[in-house]
């Protein structure tokens, strides 16, 4: 098997000088394909992601980007790698308006970022309907697609999304999960956390299983759907 | 080096530096020194209790010094013949109705329904209110300026005894206290520190203009002593022959005794009030104080109520300063509106409570010493420096000139060096909290 | 009619255009705070003093320019010496954030540490000032005085009362427009502007979106020297430059901000206008306005003045108090954390 785009190959660590929270954990995802991050409550899911994105120090392993070994790059340093990242909470710049998120979003191109901006509208049109108002004002779905909005606009190489859908009503869940799986096909490979286990696993190339901090299941999205193990512990039947 | 060693060679070294003072300059400057260090240590505790102890953040304290000071007059000077009969019951009468008009408008706002009738009614109660109030004040006040302007002028005091103002002082700067942090506190550090400088600012200007109070700029003098006078002790033989005895003359004999007498009651009332703030920092309350100023959330989760017991300390605070305003009032003789600066009142003694150790009550005395000996020093200090960076110039040279008349200035640029200085290098103070 | 006419020039004469240009000297005075506050996060107590700092190096520069025959016609030479005086206070404030406060940010202090190395900071630039200038009175403004004098408006519309209005006042209140746009184009056009804002909004995600911390900082500083030059120069002109008088300055300054909503330059600007008005028509002795409008027989024996001169810190105080305990997070919604 050849290397994944981007692996955090059996990470050990945890928060400053706190106790390791994850234990000899691997996520990866590969190009084109949508890898998704379940399990329950307090599994080390987003910090897992965290880990991948540089926001926790390793003890132990390493994480790698299309081959080169980023792990002791800063955050920062890795949305300049190409690493777009959208945090669960206060992940839009509320006081400005949409097409300034999008605006901050390209802070770090020195390019013409126009082009990108009209694919994002094309993406998600009601963000192009709402440009001059403050972001702020959005509902919570509208929210979260200027956050990925705002996260493409450096035109990752790869996007990392923390729980995009938490505290969205079922509808619009739907609704991102199609916004999600349409940025996919745009050929960016996608790493999410996500909290509905079962819809994330429809829509998942690999997903990742993760209990107390460690690999717990692994497989295609279909394989753990139907994995009695994974559905009698963690799916609820 | 154990703790309570280095406490000693602090103390020692202050006490050193005060008695070197005293060897160089004059005892006078010592003792004066001494007096003023007793009423900064006392103020630096009551700025402990409300920073060190809960974490508030009080830049009024000028304010509260002064409602200390202007209780030394309250309570000590003779009333003004005539005056009460001439305005005193309007004017007290007025001032209640000032208050019940705003009570009567809180009362409105909380058990009216929102809504145009309410904004209308309170709107009402305050105007009609404030022209009563006005109408009914404004006269009194001119009848009881007028009683002979040059001497009195105001509705004086009730002729007790001096010492009587030091609790007064305190309570009164209690009440304002309670006043302003019902308000302001529970909200964010900055708005309280914006709200005592303002009340600060409003305190000094009400007793710098309302003549009938305590004669604004003309100032009070003469205040009752709680010690002797010196021309008194000159013409006492028994004193005289008993400072000669001690190869003094009685000029200086006596303002050195009447200066360690104020000496000796100050120390009473430091060692009392430091006793008490020991006993607090160490009692369940003061723990639970520091629980809520090291984690607000948690002591709020545990079910304390964290606006409540800040509200108790900044007033218990306050008292203090208001306490140690009016012995301060009490040494001056003399009650001078005018020369209440922040810079000196105020953010003074921070330098002193940062200095010695947030936290700490024995910090905040030897801050409380150290620093006021820096403040009188700094000048006779700057004025040796300046002589000698200006050794080579010749007389008469704009720069030198410039450079020695500036000396005076050296103060308020040492002082927020030794600030900047601690806060950078020793955060915690020189006696830590433990 | 003519007696509207005439009460509504004592009107602009006495309370309109002096509220105005006060107005606008402490929306400046505010927006510096409100910057530092939105960026750096922490109320700065050396604001009054950047200010009397920034006021007086315009006055040395004003000085030697006109020991050296310079001077700017009918303006007042002060204006062509203010680039100067704002060249030496961002040295200055950017000198202060270098070795002071920068190391409390990499810290990440809480706010009220950084208020209280500000204390520190004010105590210095307090004593700097008094050492270089003394502590006296400095007069500086030069040029005409008058726009428009009270006899040559008397003279060209043949009313009975008089309207002057100081050239002071015409600079201040240009100059505040001109900066206020300037400003706004800054933080709302350009990218640097934009930065700012974002990083203000919301720090983690603009370090996440490759904004740089330090640079917002910079910038923010130099914004914030610029600021409070004009607005201690514009005081000082318009009244006079005394150095303990922006220690005094710092808390209608401060009700100014907190009212529009500390973060909030919109804010600031209302609120240091809402803050004038009121410390104005409250101090006014309504006497001579009302004496045209009412009947003569009702006109008043008194001065008609809700509260003496001396009173006006009062009513930022109490403006203040009462937004803080109807409104705490301003007019203009700013943070509240």
């Amino acid at each position: 098997m050849s290397e994944p785009f981007l692996i955090g190959d059996s990470m050990t660590g945890g928060y400053g000088n706190g106790p390791d929270i994850l234990h000899d954990c691997t996520i990866a995802v590969n190009k084109g394909e949508i890898a998704v991050i379940v399990g329950p409550n307090g599994a080390g899911k987003s910090t897992g992601m965290k880990a991948v994105f540089g926001m926790l120090s390793l003890n132990k392993g390493s994480v790698r980007l299309d081959g080169e070994d980023i792990t002791a790059l800063s955050p920062q340093d890795r949305v300049v790698k190409g690493m777009g990242f959208v945090p669960q909470t206060s992940n839009i710049f509320t006081s400005m308006t949409v097409e300034e998120n999008l605006e901050m979003g390209a802070f770090i191109r020195r390019d013409n970022y126009k082009d990108t901006m009209t694919q994002i509208y094309d993406l998600f049109p009601i963000l192009k309907e709402k440009r001059y108002q403050a972001a702020g004002e959005l509902s919570g779905g509208q929210r979260q697609q200027v956050a990925v909005g705002r996260a493409l606009m450096t035109q990752p190489k790869v996007l990392m999304l923390d729980e995009p859908t938490a505290g969205v009503s079922p509808i619009v869940m739907d609704e991102l999960f199609d916004r999600i799986i349409e940025v996919a096909r745009t050929g960016i490979p996608i790493l999410m956390v996500e909290q509905n286990a079962r819809q994330a696993l429809e829509i998942a190339d690999k997903g990742y299983v993760l209990v107390q901090g460690a690999n717990a299941f692994t497989g295609t999205g279909k394989e753990l759907l139907v994995d009695p193990e994974v559905r009698k512990s963690f799916l609820g039947g | 080096m154990s703790d309570s060693v280095r406490n000693t060679i602090y103390f020692a070294g202050v006490a050193l530096l005060i008695i070197i003072t005293g060897f160089v300059q004059s005892w006078n400057t010592a003792l004066f020194i001494l007096n003023f260090g007793l009423i900064s240590a006392i103020m630096a505790l009551g700025v402990n209790l409300q920073w060190g102890f809960a974490g508030l953040f009080n830049v009024g304290i000028m304010g509260f010094v002064a409602l200390g000071g202007l209780a030394t007059v309250l309570v000590s000077m003779p009333a003004t013949p005539g005056a009460w009969q001439a305005g005193g019951a309007p004017v007290i009468g007025a001032l209640m109705l000032g208050a019940a008009t705003v009570v009567a408008a809180v009362i409105l706002m909380t058990k009216m329904k929102a809504g145009k009738l309410r904004s209308f009614s309170v709107f009402g109660v305050l105007v009609v209110g404030f022209f009563v109030y006005r109408g009914l004040f404004d006269p009194a006040v001119g009848l009881i300026e007028d009683i002979d302007p040059a001497a009195t002028g105001y509705l004086g005091g009730l002729g007790l005894p001096i010492l009587f103002a030091w609790p007064a002082g305190g309570l009164l700067a209690a009440a304002v206290a309670w006043l302003i942090g019902k308000t302001a506190l529970g909200l964010r550090s900055d708005y309280l520190a914006i709200a005592t400088l303002g009340i600060s600012e409003i305190i000094i200007a009400v007793m710098k203009n309302e003549d009938w109070l305590g004669r604004g700029v003309k100032n009070v003098v003469g205040l009752p002593r709680p010690a002797p006078y010196e021309v008194d002790l000159q013409s006492n033989t028994a004193f005289i022959e008993r400072a000669n005895g001690l190869g003094l003359d009685a000029v200086t004999a006596s303002t050195l005794w009447v200066k360690l007498i104020y000496a000796g009651l100050f120390t009473v009332v430091l060692v009392i009030l430091f006793v008490m703030a020991q006993r607090a920092l160490h009692s369940p309350w003061g723990r639970m104080m520091r629980a809520i100023r090291d984690n607000e959330f948690a002591a709020e989760a545990m079910g304390k109520n964290v606006t409540a017991r800040h509200l108790q300390i900044f007033v218990l605070g306050s008292a203090v300063c208001g306490i140690a305003g009016a012995m301060m009032t009490t040494l001056d003789g003399q009650l001078t509106p005018g020369t209440y600066q922040p810079l000196r009142f105020t953010f003074l003694i921070w330098v002193m409570v940062i200095v010695g150790g947030s936290g700490s009550n024995l910090g905040s005395v030897l801050g409380g010493f150290l620093i006021w000996w820096l403040w009188v020093m700094v000048e006779p200090m700057g004025s040796v420096l300046m002589n000698f960076v200006t050794y080579g110039m010749t007389d008469g040279y704009w720069l030198k000139d410039h450079l020695l008349e500036s000396v005076a200035h050296m103060r308020l640029l040492t002082m927020g060096l030794v600030l900047l200085l601690v806060l950078r290098f020793s955060p915690r103070g020189l006696i830590p909290e433990k | 009619m003519i007696d509207f006419l005439n009460a509504f020039v004592a009107l602009s004469n006495f309370v309109l255009i002096p509220a105005i240009s006060y107005g606008a000297q402490l929306a400046l005075g505010a927006l510096g705070v409100t910057l530092i506050y939105g960026i750096l996060r922490f109320s700065n107590f050396a604001h009054g003093d950047t200010m009397a700092f920034g006021a007086m190096c315009t006055i040395l520069v004003t000085w030697l320019f006109q020991s050296w025959g310079i001077s700017f016609g009918p303006l007042p030479t002060a204006l062509l010496a203010m680039p100067f005086g704002i060249l030496a206070t961002m040295g200055l404030v950017l000198f202060t954030d270098r070795y002071v406060y920068k190391f409390y940010r990499e810290q990440k202090a809480k706010p009220v540490i950084l208020v209280i190395v500000s204390l520190g900071v004010m105590f210095i630039l307090n004593g700097l000032v008094r050492f270089i200038i003394g502590p006296n009175d400095q007069r500086f403004s030069d040029g005409e005085r008058f726009i428009i004098s009270v006899r040559e408006f008397k003279a060209l519309t043949g009313l009975k009362e008089g309207l002057a209005f100081k050239t002071t006042q015409g600079i201040t209140i240009v100059t505040a427009v001109i900066v206020v746009i300037a400003l706004f184009w800054f933080l709302n056009r350009t990218r640097t502007g934009k930065s700012m804002r974002a990083y203000s909004d919301n720090e983690d995600l603009a370090l996440l979106s490759g904004i740089n911390p330090e640079r917002v900082v910079m910038v923010t500083w130099l914004i914030v020297a610029a600021l409070a030059t004009i607005a201690g120069t514009l005081y000082g002109l318009d009244k006079s430059f005394k150095p303990f008088i922006f220690l005094q300055l710092l808390l209608p300054v401060f009700a100014a901000a907190i009212v529009g909503g500390l973060g909030s330059p919109l804010g600031a600007i209302a609120g240091g206008f809402t803050i004038a008005f009121s410390e104005v028509m409250i101090t006014y002795a309504w006497k001579k306005v009302a004496t045209y409008v009412v009947p003569e027989a009702w006109a008043p024996d008194t001065l008609v003045q809700l509260l003496s001169t001396d009173y006006k810190f009062a009513v930022s105080f109490v403006i203040l108090i009462i937004v803080l305990l109807f409104r705490p997070t301003g007019l203009f919604a700013g943070k509240s954390v």
